[in-house]
């Protein structure tokens, strides 16, 4: 949380503290990235703000169909992206994570992508 | 009680077209006959499996949005479940979602003609148009 409210000066050297122990596996994993992708943006504005997306663009329903859109919560390995690294508000990643699982359950997503 | 369901099942890939479309009708048949009636019937075509299902790696998708019972949703799972050529099939209600997404649409409608009244009272019907076209393309991307 330390990260998220750190001061102007902070996010370039507490940028790669915070996404360092978060992706040790998929090293800079594109989809939880590309949420984050603002953060860039922001970065010019000497703050780091992370918006939820789906509040952004307005998207109501989280629909199980949409792979597309699900697919930039997933990491490479099928995990769903937390919140803390998306900015997902609260209320859309429970729907996220919702329609995740039920792609899952309809192979339309993975349940763990193999190597 | 009636509710909307969204059916999706998945067709094992080696089934000739003739096949998917008797498949499907039989299904439709059950449903009008158990007092259910369908409002889309959609072929989504062959797709690559995320994981391997019953030995195939792809599959051939179909969507059914109906108006049903519980009971009769039951059933059409218990079809599926034993009917050969089905691989994988998921059920899920969407009344309650659809219920939601339009409450969410009515407040949010609400909101931009109250934030537009007091600025400006005479182009008040203006606002309220483009209000209505992002609403409608809300509806078609959803």
């Amino acid at each position: 949380m330390a990260d998220e409210t750190s001061t102007p000066s902070a996010p370039s050297t507490s940028r790669p503290e915070g996404s360092g122990p978060a992706s040790s596996g998929p090293g800079g994993r594109p989809p939880g990235g590309r949420p984050g992708g603002p953060g860039g943006g922001g970065r010019k504005f000497f703050r780091r703000k992370k918006v939820c997306k789906f509040c952004v663009e307005k998207i109501d329903a989280i629909h199980y169909r949409d792979v597309r859109l699900l697919q930039q919560f997933v990491a490479e390995r099928g995990k769903i992206v937390p919140r803390r690294l998306t900015g997902v508000c609260t209320t859309h990643q429970r729907g996220l994570a919702r329609a995740i699982k039920q792609a899952r359950n309809i192979a339309l997503l993975p349940f763990a992508a193999r190597y | 009680m009636q509710r909307t369901y969204e059916i999706m099942f998945i067709v094992r890939p080696d089934i000739l077209d003739e096949d998917l479309d008797k498949l499907i009708a039989g299904l439709e048949g059950n449903i009008t006959q158990g007092g259910g009636s369908i409002k889309s019937m959609e072929k989504l075509g062959r797709r690559k499996l995320a994981y391997m299902v019953k030995k195939f790696n792809d599959g051939n998708y179909v969507l059914l949005t109906i108006h049903a019972d519980g009971s009769l949703v039951g059933e059409i799972e218990r079809r599926l479940r034993v009917s050969e050529p089905v691989i994988k099939f998921i059920s899920v209600r969407m009344d309650e979602e659809e219920k939601r997404v339009a409450k969410i649409k009515a407040i949010r409608a609400t909101r931009k003609k109250l934030s537009a009244q007091p600025a400006a009272p005479a182009p008040a019907p203006a606002p309220v148009e483009p209000a209505a076209a992002p609403a409608a393309t809300e509806a078609a991307s959803a």
